[in-house]
């Protein structure tokens, strides 16, 4: 779909690959059991949301649904991919296109059923977690502003609906107008240059 | 204007060269003494060898001279001599330095005000330009009518009063995740940058100097060029300020340009020190030694003064944790120590600038937090009054100082090889360090960026001051550089500050979008952090978002328990929240409603019932809606339970309701139990209804109309214990008209 923009460099591909192993200790897959195990992202509001990501084939580029037990370091690297920047040089055509894959990414995300909309039963789940480190205080505020997200999508998008009208939930393109404003390309990026084999130190003695 | 320029004529008049020196020490102590303040402090006062971050001395000089009582201003209650009582006396000596202060103050507003009133005129003409001009001409008029020069835009005043105030402002208002993700852009400009310039235009006056293209007169070597290099090479806050602030460039550029003209001062301060101290000593006798201190120094000066301001930071948020009783002072808390964290760094001479800008930069978060929404406001506009009175005083006599002939000497070779070098090499400075600095940036400087960076390296009363300061003994060719910086300083700012506007929109800059971010952005904005952490640490990366989140953690697991106030501190990841998601935005969108109170957990209403329903009844008969006034939350006495009621109370609300879903688990009670299908759908219709009309409206607008509804119904909170502020609406129907149960 476009994701030649996408790609990483070899030299990425090789510490990634050695990061593969590292997490799934040396087999051939991953598991969910495995990403777990980072400490890290204990403290991750969305930790869950993450790692289902990872699991979801519908980001495996391959047009497939629903979500698999274990993946391959295909999978892993298509995933990570998500988060490359895009070059320079690109025409516009491109930049849109890469905006769309991100975009996706995020979209699946959120839509944890799989029926091409984000309903407000998701969205406020989504926000939930955001808030989650508060408590039960969180969720109450959470569920306020999903509501008033949702409301904001539904005027955006839809405009001026009739009193007995409701909104259904957001649907892709619908989530592609509302974020117009964020620069998706530069925002939703991972610097891949810096890694550290101190991490890698600390997790084999672990 | 005449009325102003016959007060000018009554000062100068009265014979009093006074210096701006103004203090209360100056003022005479006793009442009766009819001693002239500083009336007989000579001009060469002003231009004492200090070294730069003492210009305190002077000050103290000043005050020393009301000791002798002069009767040289006359006309004193207690001039013996003719007879009777006087009924009505002119007590000018008495006055007199207040009376300057405060009618220059008002110079510098009314000139304000007039600057206002022609819409073209300002929008094409920046407002430092003006001030320069009028000053100029009050200037000429000053010059005139007394044959001297009075007033001076005076060093000490400059850097111990004008200058934090400006600075502190924008250290206070600092977008701070903006400055700390363009760090290493601004560290490498400002300290790369300025040594650069430095080193490259002082040594090229010299070269030019041998070249002969400078005259003979100007008896300078190589180390005065290297000292006037380094201070006229400085990007100057007040400057920047002034011009950016019309010209709306994006706020990437704007904070890399702002955050340049911050930092550098400590490159400036060592420089100039060091400089100072190689033409005391003479150019024969430095050693290699003092080069590697010059290093040092720099270092220290710009630790230090950062550490400096951090502590104040601490100490300023801790104080703030256990103002509650005393909130009235709470705004003079913060103004005090962040004017103390300047003046500590100035006292061990570091880096006043940064100090003050750290101060501000980590104070903020907690001090935010902690002060109410009074305070708050208080704090915000005092600082932005202050500032731009400073502003403008600080150009006003940038234009009045140059009037007078006697302080600075004309060279054109100077003037005019010193102009060129500053373009030429700060526009090869920025292109150079851009050039290197894209390799590492996730969004690279194009070269429009990088035009209007080297377009905006304007030079402003940092440099003037500290040539003001410099000694007129060791710096022979100190008077041309007066009239160099002089004309720097107006050409930057003038001519740069009229046509840096046109080039702007020329080059289709991007503009800053000045546009509050959507509900849905916001909390996209938020989920990438976490996201992106998330793949940081899946990859085994230690990238940027793992160190930030490192911070964050850190920052919530010790310094907030430390410096927030307890019952902030549960409420704080809330608190952002809601600063950032604008849940009042989101309320007036839906708007609408009666009270509808929502709980999951049944026993929290229960809790409360006859207060419960005392709020609804008074809303009912208010025909008013809920309103998220975080204010709310300080004013709630005592319990917790009381506390959680009213932030849960107030963050809920009836904002979007499917229709399919509200048999769900998520169901919201009403007070009035058995009516809620039928209050559901009624309150459903008139939100959708509702929604457009208010959504239209420009949310400034509606803030407005938040704000004067707010006030006149905030006597009803009386009726509750809880005291909760409602905002009335005009509603178009009260809740005791309720519809048929046909209707949908």
């Amino acid at each position: 779909m476009g994701l030649e923009q996408n790609e990483v460099s070899l030299e990425q591909i090789a510490i990634l690959h050695n990061r593969f192993k590292q997490l799934s200790q040396n087999e051939e897959t991953l598991r969910r059991d495995d990403l777990k195990t980072i400490q890290d992202l204990e403290s991750n509001p969305i930790r869950y949301q993450i790692i289902e990501a990872f699991f979801d084939r519908r980001n495996f580029q391959k047009d497939g649904v629903g979500s698999v037990e274990e993946i391959g370091f295909e999978e892993f690297l298509t995933v990570m991919s998500y988060f490359r920047a895009p070059a320079h040089h690109i025409t516009e055509e491109q930049r849109e296109e890469i905006r769309r894959a991100k975009l996706r990414f995020l979209f699946n995300m959120h839509d944890t059923d799989n029926d091409g909309t984000i309903t407000l039963e998701e969205y406020r789940h989504v926000v939930e977690e955001l808030l989650s480190r508060s408590g039960a205080l969180g969720r109450e505020t959470a569920k306020g502003i999903a509501d008033a997200a949702m409301l904001e999508v539904a005027s955006i998008s839809v405009g001026p609906m009739a009193p007995d009208e409701f909104y259904e939930g957001i649907t892709f393109e619908h989530f592609l107008k509302i974020l117009k404003g964020i620069e998706i390309e530069t925002r939703m990026h991972i610097r891949f240059l810096n890694m550290d084999t101190a991490v890698f130190c600390k997790q084999h003695s672990v | 204007m005449r009325g102003l320029s016959l007060l000018l004529f009554i000062t100068v008049a009265s014979d009093a060269t006074t210096d701006l020196y103004v203090t209360a020490a100056s003022l005479p102590p006793e009442l009766g003494v009819s001693a002239a303040p500083a009336v007989t402090s000579p001009v060469a006062s002003r231009y004492v060898p200090e070294e730069y971050g003492h210009p305190g001395i002077a000050l103290a000089r000043s005050a020393e001279e009301p000791a002798a009582p002069s009767t040289e201003d006359g006309e004193s209650s207690h001039q013996h001599g003719g007879g009777g009582y006087r009924i009505v006396q002119w007590e000018w000596s008495y006055v007199q330095t207040p009376y300057i202060i405060a009618s220059w103050l008002l110079v510098a507003s009314v000139a304000k005000i007039l600057f206002h009133f022609s819409q073209r005129f300002t929008t094409a003409v920046p407002e430092s330009c003006m001030l320069i001009l009028l000053g100029l001409v009050l200037g000429a008029v000053v010059l005139i009518a007394s044959k001297k020069q009075p007033y001076q835009l005076d060093p000490g005043l400059f850097f111990l009063f004008l200058l934090p105030t400006i600075v502190g402002d924008a250290g206070y208002f600092m977008p701070a995740r903006l400055f700390f993700d363009n760090l290493g852009a601004i560290l490498l400009y400002a300290v790369v940058g300025t040594l650069w310039n430095a080193f490259c235009t002082g040594f090229c006056l010299y070269g030019v100097k041998m070249a002969g293209v400078i005259d003979e007169k100007v008896n300078a070597g190589l180390m005065d060029f290297l000292l006037f290099g380094a201070l006229i090479s400085a990007v100057d806050p007040v400057a920047v300020l002034a011009v950016f602030e019309e010209v709306h460039v994006n706020e990437t550029l704007f904070i890399i340009v702002f955050g340049e003209s911050l930092v550098n001062d400590a490159v400036t301060v060592v420089l100039y020190k060091v400089y100072i101290s190689f033409v005391e000593v003479g150019p024969g006798n430095v050693h290699t030694a003092d080069y590697f201190k010059g290093i040092a120094s720099f270092l220290i000066v710009s630790i230090g003064g950062t550490l400096v301001g951090l502590i104040f930071a601490v100490i300023l948020a801790f104080v703030t944790r256990f103002t509650k009783k005393v909130r009235i002072i709470e705004p003079l808390f913060v103004f005090l120590l962040v004017y103390l964290a300047y003046l500590t760094a100035e006292l061990f001479s570091l880096s006043a600038i940064l100090s003050m800008t750290f101060c501000g930069i980590g104070c903020k978060k907690y001090v935010e937090a902690n002060i109410s929404q009074k305070s708050r406001t208080t704090v915000k506009y005092t600082m932005k009054t202050l500032a731009s009175i400073a502003e403008t005083i600080i150009f006003i006599f940038l234009g009045i100082s140059a009037v007078d002939k006697s302080k600075w000497a004309w060279d054109t070779g100077l003037v005019v090889s010193t102009l060129i070098f500053i373009l030429v090499f700060r526009a090869m400075g920025v292109v150079g360090q851009t050039w290197f600095l894209n390799w590492f940036r996730l969004v690279p400087l194009d070269k429009i960026d990088q035009v209007v960076m080297s377009y905006g390296g304007l030079r402003g009363a940092v440099a003037f001051a500290l040539v003001v300061l410099l000694d007129k003994e060791q710096v022979k060719a100190k008077d041309y550089f007066v009239a160099t910086t002089i004309v720097v300083v107006f050409f930057t700012v003038m001519f740069q500050g009229l046509t840096i506007k046109p080039l702007v929109k020329w080059l289709k800059v991007p503009r800053s979008t000045n546009r509050k971010p959507t509900i849905n952005e916001e909390i996209h904005e938020r989920a990438f952090d976490h996201i992106l952490t998330a793949v940081e640490d899946i990859a085994g990366l230690n990238g940027y978002h793992h160190w930030r989140d490192k911070w964050e953690q850190f920052d919530k697991n010790y310094l907030s328990k430390l410096l927030l106030r307890k019952s902030v501190y549960h409420k704080s990841e809330l608190w952002e929240a809601y600063q950032k998601i604008n849940i009042r935005d989101a309320i007036s969108v839906i708007d609408q409603v009666k009270v509808l109170i929502y709980s999951e957990d049944t026993n929290t209403v229960n809790t409360h019932p006859e207060q419960w329903a005392a709020i609804y009844a008074a809303a009912r008969e208010n025909g008013s809606g809920v309103c998220l006034d975080l204010q709310v939350i300080d004013t709630v006495p005592g319990a917790k339970i009381e506390e959680e009621l009213e932030t849960h109370h107030v963050l809920a609300g009836n904002l979007y309701k499917p229709r399919r879903r509200y048999q769900s688990h998520y169901s919201r009670h009403f007070m009035t139990v058995g009516e809620k299908e039928r209050q559901d759908r009624e309150v459903f219709q008139r939100n959708m209804r509702n929604r457009l009309e208010s959504f239209k409206s420009t949310r400034y607008k509606r803030h407005k109309k938040d704000r004067s509804q707010k006030k006149a119904i905030a006597q009803n909170c009386s009726k509750t214990h809880l005291c909760i502020t409602f905002v009335a609406r005009k509603a178009p129907e009260t809740p005791k008209e309720r519809p048929k149960s046909g209707e949908i």
